[in-house]
């Protein structure tokens, strides 16, 4: 079974706590770059398929030269192969640029039947590059997938649960497929020191717009219909009041300040 | 690139390299700043130089027929035959942008009961309802809804759509605008109109909430996004006696059906879903244990609310995953969250901390839960949910007779 995995490396949300509170802007300082958590998930699911079917996994992500740190995690993890597509021309893309510079990647590594991506980017928290995604590679596409139940290679056909709001809903579909997962699915693996250090010296091939073909105005910023016209650290929330005294008291006082101010109605 | 430098006006302060959270610009050897290739493009930079020698390049102008496109349309989101009331907040706010801008407002209604529940979204002041009614469209899947919604769009052009953000909202939207090609926001929670350039600003949390973007799409048609349910007001119902309900052949067919649902297992713990409860009582490391979520069950339950966890409380297995909220979870705003024994680690705010009111019982007065708190109680919850339990009891006694 071929298996893609489509990978981002964020900014970690670790680092961002730090606001200044003069500037009221976000301090860079110690910013640290990992793998969009959600992510961890896919690689983790991607390994568990080959694992029980057999195959190979190949890692995927659009982004700086540095998103190789974020390869190496996987190919650590146990994926079989990495490929980034990094170039300027791929600067300012939106959702709908990454999809189409991701799409192309893909369609070069040939013939596949599975792609798997995380349910979203914790910086971007968009949720729109996996189904955007599948509508380019003209996958059918099953987001929010809790487990994977079965996947018959014979009938090409993947049986799913995803999760909606209400429930669990447990559907199939043929392959070749796109998911989107969240982290219900499984626990990722922690690699080992032999194959982080394997990992660090894996050559990872570099593709860019030459490579990956397509049309110059459909990548990066002139790809990208939306722009963003301002960004802003909202207000930040005002602790409110503590309550004082014994509990009893406390939680009458509680009880009458969200009734007094209709929070609650008894 | 469309980040400029300009060079003469650089001072080399260096503002701009603190402000970025990618690296995406340096100052270089000459003295003055760089963008680097992790540069996204997000503009921060631009607004805190202090010098003027940051400027993003505008969107280029369009070649495309993007006049030809008028109206506000909003997708109807249903489920076991229930319209979802996110599409009625959309209504509300659509009516406002529409009239705004002096276009009509529309809904686009997909699905096999599409006749009585378009009677229902008359009751709502819309101009014009488009219905594609069919058996194979009772329930969503993203290829038939996609392939109809797109066929709507492109026939009756709207300038503007707005989706819910919810679970199936995001499927459907992310789906259809790779489809017509078109800029898509997600998770939107403020919507208004730039009335110069007749363009929809769009604003949305980004970053788990720590940074907010308003963001445009100059340039394709339609402009798409998605909306946080609950942040739109609901609006009253106000009956539009020239609404035309216009019946909309379907292009797809019943083998267009590419997923097969087999089964619906609903969530069984608690009455409500954290999705669309108005109350959330959650529960963290400090619970101790699975048999203790039995009291934050039973106070839910007083209060008509749902129950929510920490990814700690997650992770040792007390609660199931549906669960969770936070970075990794789900993503709540209700009107009332009420956390219990929870520290508030920045990836928990991320997914609450736009509550409308926040309790938090914590017996650390230092834990961070307390900064973003309306109200807070230092203390011992396994004394104060029981005693908060035992007065709410006393109290609906009181209003029952
Ligand atoms: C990539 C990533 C993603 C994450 N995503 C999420 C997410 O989606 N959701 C999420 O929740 N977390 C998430 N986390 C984890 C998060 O950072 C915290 O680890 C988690 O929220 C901790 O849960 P907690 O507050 O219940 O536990 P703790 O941090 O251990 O806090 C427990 C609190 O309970 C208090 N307490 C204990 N006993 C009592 C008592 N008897 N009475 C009163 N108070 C008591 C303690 O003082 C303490 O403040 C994520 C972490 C990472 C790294
Ligand atoms: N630049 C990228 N490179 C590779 N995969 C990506 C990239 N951006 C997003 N993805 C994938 O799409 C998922 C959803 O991301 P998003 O739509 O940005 O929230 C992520 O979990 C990844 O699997």
């Amino acid at each position: 079974m071929k298996i893609v995995v489509c990978i981002k490396q964020v900014p970690s949300t670790e680092a961002r706590v730090q606001m200044d509170p003069i500037k009221g802007t976000l301090i860079r300082e110690g910013v640290e770059s990992v793998v969009n958590p959600f992510d961890e998930y896919a690689i983790e699911e991607g390994i568990r398929l080959k694992e029980r079917y057999g195959g190979e996994v190949t890692v995927i992500s659009m982004g700086p030269p540095q998103a190789r740190e974020a390869l190496k995690t996987a190919l650590a993890m146990g994926a079989d192969k990495a490929v980034l597509l990094s170039d300027r021309a791929f600067a300012g893309s939106d959702t709908l640029a990454t999809a189409y510079t991701l799409s192309l990647g893909i369609k070069k590594l040939g013939d596949i039947d599975i792609v798997i991506c995380g349910k979203q980017a914790t910086d971007g928290d968009t949720a729109q590059v996996g189904p955007g995604l599948a509508q380019r590679l003209n996958l059918r596409q099953i987001t929010y997938v809790s487990k994977i139940r079965e996947i018959n290679l014979k009938n090409r056909k993947i049986t799913a649960e995803r999760l909606i709001e209400s429930g669990t809903q447990v559907v199939s579909t043929a392959l070749p497929a796109l998911i989107t997962v969240v982290k219900d699915i499984n626990q990722p693996r922690i690699p080992n020191i032999f194959s982080i250090k394997k990992a660090t010296r894996a050559e990872i091939p570099v593709w860019g717009m030459q490579d990956l073909g397509g049309d110059p105005k459909d990548f990066g910023f002139d790809g990208s219909p939306t722009q963003v016209v301002r960004i802003f650290t909202p207000p930040p929330r005002q602790g409110g009041e503590i309550i004082q005294g014994e509990v009893p008291e406390a939680v009458a006082k509680l009880i009458e300040a969200l009734t007094s101010r209709n929070i609650i109605n008894l | 690139m469309a980040l400029k430098v300009i060079k003469e006006n650089c001072t080399g302060c260096g503002l701009c390299v603190d402000v970025c959270a990618y690296s995406g610009i340096k100052i270089n050897d000459e003295g003055v700043a760089e963008v680097t290739e992790s540069c996204i493009l997000c503009g921060q930079c631009v607004d805190v130089c202090p010098a003027g020698a940051l400027m993003m390049e505008e969107k280029k102008a369009t070649v495309e027929d993007i006049f030809d496109y008028k109206g506000v349309m909003v997708f109807v989101e249903h489920e076991f035959g229930k319209i979802h009331s996110v599409s009625f907040e959309l209504l509300g706010k659509g009516r406002e942008i529409a009239d705004n801008l002096g276009v009509s407002l529309s809904a686009m209604l997909i699905g096999a009961e599409g006749d009585s529940m378009a009677l229902e979204v008359a009751r709502y002041d819309v101009d014009t309802i488009y219905v594609c009614n069919s058996t194979w469209l009772k329930d969503y899947q993203t290829n038939t809804y996609v392939a109809e919604a797109e066929n709507i769009i492109r026939t009756y052009k709207p300038e503007i759509v707005l989706i819910g953000a919810t679970t199936m909202g995001r499927d459907f939207a992310g789906a259809l605008a790779a489809r017509l090609k078109t800029g898509l926001t997600a998770d939107c929670t403020e919507l208004s109109v730039d009335m110069e350039k007749r363009l929809l600003l769009q604003t949305r949390p980004a970053f788990g909430g720590n940074i907010m973007a308003t963001i445009i799409s100059p340039n394709r048609r339609p402009q798409m996004a998605t909306v946080r349910p609950k942040v739109m007001a609901m609006p009253e119902p106000v009956k539009n006696p020239d609404v035309q309900i216009i019946q909309v052949q379907p292009v797809s067919g019943p083998q267009d059906m590419l997923l097969d649902i087999l089964e619906f297992i609903p969530d069984t713990a608690g009455t409500v879903n954290l999705a669309d409860a108005d109350i959330i009582i959650s529960g963290g490391r400090g619970m101790k244990g699975p048999e203790n979520f039995s009291m934050l069950f039973e106070l839910a339950e007083l209060l008509g609310g749902a129950v929510g966890a920490s990814r700690a409380a997650v992770d040792s297995g007390w609660m199931p995953y549906a669960h969770q909220v936070g970075q990794t979870g789900r993503t709540v705003r209700p009107k009332l969250y009420i956390a219990c024994g929870i520290s508030g680690a920045i990836q928990h705010l991320a997914g609450m901390q736009t509550s409308e009111n926040i309790v938090a019982i914590n017996k650390d007065p230092d834990a961070p839960i307390f900064k973003v708190a309306t109200f807070g109680i230092v203390g011992d919850l396994f004394k104060v949910v029981p005693e908060l339990i035992r007065q709410i009891k006393g109290k609906k006694q009181q209003t029952a007779c």
